[in-house]
């Protein structure tokens, strides 16, 4: 069982056969991710960090295009869900994909939120939480703070 | 690049280690994205504090955008406008938000021209000869 940097047994890591390291080697993962973000931008540099992790990643622009996503059939290992977005937030979109029963790893990324929307965003169902701009390293610390999955 | 000294923050230099051979215009795509995306934005906003009875919801919802697009290029200055914008939003203050907004939007139509010559001169020398991270 793989430990991850605070001595956690990773076992989401372990169970997509993923390397004790600070950077995941394209060969070691198998994780899929979903982007759910309105910002063009925040899209490419998203996909460019999980493309460098070797990870297959899919783009969506609001929270109702997650539901719709997932509605259609799709599962993802990891959802980078954004905050503010048009349609539907990334709250609300949170909460109702774990009313749907989805257990996916969804981390909130977003950009200097107040608390008490931390808060609320957290409380929807979060796993993690970063503050935009999302980096490799921020990334890899999401991948490693998870409880096993599936 | 000592030209873009002060300008742009560690972000910018975590875009150009996401570059590749197999990406190797990532940097300028993203870059070229920002200055259309923010060239709207700024329009929007200069109309809404010249538009009657400013809208601050408005105001700060492109503001808001503005910032974040800005501080995913590592656009540290406009970055640190935007700030000093939200400041006087905050306390409704439309006089210090036009003149924060002009400072805005100095900094970034001269951000645009550095970048401008900095991808040209990178397209000229050739990626092996200017290194990486060197902006701070």
């Amino acid at each position: 069982m793989l430990k991850s940097k605070n001595g956690m047994e990773d076992g989401f890591l372990s169970s997509v056969g993923a390397r004790p390291s600070t950077m995941l080697g394209p060969a070691a993962t198998k994780i899929t991710a979903l982007v759910v973000d309105d910002d063009t931008i925040n899209q490419m540099i998203h996909r460019r960090l999980l493309d460098n992790q070797g990870i297959r990643n899919q783009v969506v622009g609001n929270g109702k295009e997650a539901i719709d996503v997932h509605c259609s059939g799709k599962n993802f290992d990891l959802i980078l869900m954004d905050m503010d977005m048009p349609v539907m937030n990334g709250i609300e979109a949170t909460r109702k994909l774990r009313a749907m029963g989805i257990r996916s790893i969804i981390a909130g990324v977003s950009a200097n939120s107040r608390d008490q929307e931390k808060q609320e965003f957290m409380e929807a169902g979060l796993d993690d939480y970063q503050e935009k701009p999302l980096t490799t390293s921020k990334l890899v610390s999401i991948l490693h703070k998870v409880n096993k999955n599936g | 690049m000592q030209m873009l000294q002060g300008y742009l923050d560690e972000q910018f230099i975590q875009l150009e280690e996401l570059q590749d051979d197999e990406n190797p215009n990532f940097v300028e795509e993203i870059v070229t994205l920002f200055f259309n995306d923010s060239a709207r934005l700024l329009q929007n906003i200069e109309q809404t504090l010249v538009s009657g009875p400013i809208d601050f919801a408005k105001l700060d919802n492109y503001m808001h955008q503005f910032k974040g697009s800005s501080s995913s290029i590592g656009a540290k200055r406009v970055k640190n406008g935007c700030t000093r914008f939200k400041d006087y939003y905050m306390a409704g203050n439309a006089e210090g938000c036009i003149r924060t907004f002009l400072q805005v939007k100095r900094e970034h139509a001269i951000l645009r021209t550095k970048l401008e010559a900095y991808f040209q001169l990178a397209r000229q020398a050739g990626p092996s000869v200017i290194p990486r991270g060197q902006v701070r």
